[in-house]
């Protein structure tokens, strides 16, 4: 089953890298993007079971434990089949 | 002092932590690798050193935080033992849930590399009481994540705890946001736990222990934790 993990900061949490990708849009002459915010994707395949809310399940554990710091990150898990 | 140094890959600041104990406290520290389940007997000072633990892969620490030998170190600190973590040290204490909050890429996105100026808020800790409460030291800093921030709760528990230990300031100890170089929020340079026996700092005070290299103002800390410990034998 493979599955996507997506971590992104709260809103509000301060993202300076966000901004510079912003900055550089905008020198490339990329109009109209208002605001970046950056994030990290994680493609993961899950083995051993085809029972779709346990992988969610044991996704949202690996959020809550490592992938994400619930302090100033938000995840969402998709699982995609 | 029985001091224990962690070792974790990518780390690289071990043995300027190691040269400074054994200086100042005249026992050289144990260095313990991170797949150790168990710290030496009689350890009396946990130091998390700096450096790039696991290449700051995911995020600064969140990997060395999950290392075996953290199980040992959170036992230890939950009985009251003393943990000092620098730089990088303080990214993984965070992140393993020692200290609360997580320290974010500096304001500026530059890496700094360069002295700055840290008002000690405390002198009644293990880990300042080499210093008078207001003095201003002078300690490298090296860091690209080192802009510290926590929800507004914890902020306001930390200061009305007096558990901010070190400000970045100016020379004469004045917080101003010109001497923040990296946007911590209220210029917080280092935080103790609740308990008071965890303290977490960005700055290197390993550094400036020794005359040969123009400064001495690390010393304290070191000078002041060997006294501590030495009394509680």
């Amino acid at each position: 089953m493979k599955a996507r993990v997506t971590v992104t900061l709260k809103t509000g949490v301060l993202d300076p890298q966000g901004k510079a990708i912003e900055g550089a849009l905008r020198s490339l002459g990329i109009e109209g993007v208002a605001s970046v915010r950056q994030g990290k994707v994680f493609d993961i395949e899950i083995e051993g079971t085809a029972d779709r809310a346990k992988a969610e399940e044991l996704l949202k554990q690996a959020a809550d434990k490592l992938l994400a710091n619930t302090v100033v990150e938000n995840y969402r898990v998709d699982v995609v089949g | 002092m029985n001091a224990a140094v962690l070792v974790f890959p990518g780390i690289n600041r071990e043995r300027d932590m190691a040269r400074t104990l054994k200086l100042v406290s005249g026992t050289a520290p144990a260095m313990v690798w991170h797949a150790e389940t168990g710290l030496p007997a009689g350890t009396d000072l946990v130091v998390i050193p700096g450096g790039f633990s696991y290449g700051d892969y995911l995020r600064c620490g969140a990997i060395a935080a999950r290392s075996p030998v953290m199980d040992a170190v959170r036992a230890f600190a939950a009985k009251g033992g003393l943990v000092l973590g620098v730089c990088n040290g303080f990214q993984i204490l965070c992140e393993s849930g020692l200290l609360p909050g997580v320290l974010m890429r500096n304001q500026q996105l530059k890496f700094i590399c360069r002295d700055v100026y840290l008002k000690v808020e405390r002198s009644d800790t293990p880990f300042t009481r080499g210093y008078n409460a207001g003095q201003v030291i002078r300690v490298p800093v090296a860091h690209g994540e080192g802009n510290y921030i926590a929800d507004g709760e914890t902020i306001a528990r930390l200061e009305g705890e007096g558990r901010v230990l070190f400000r970045y300031s100016s020379p004469d100890g004045l917080i101003d946001p010109n001497w923040n170089h990296n946007g911590a929020i209220n210029g917080i340079a280092g935080i103790l736990n609740e308990a008071g026996n965890v303290l977490g700092m960005m700055p290197h005070p390993e550094n400036h222990v020794e005359a040969i290299v123009g400064c001495t103002d690390g010393r304290g800390l070191f000078a002041g934790l060997a006294e501590h410990l030495a009394k509680a034998v």
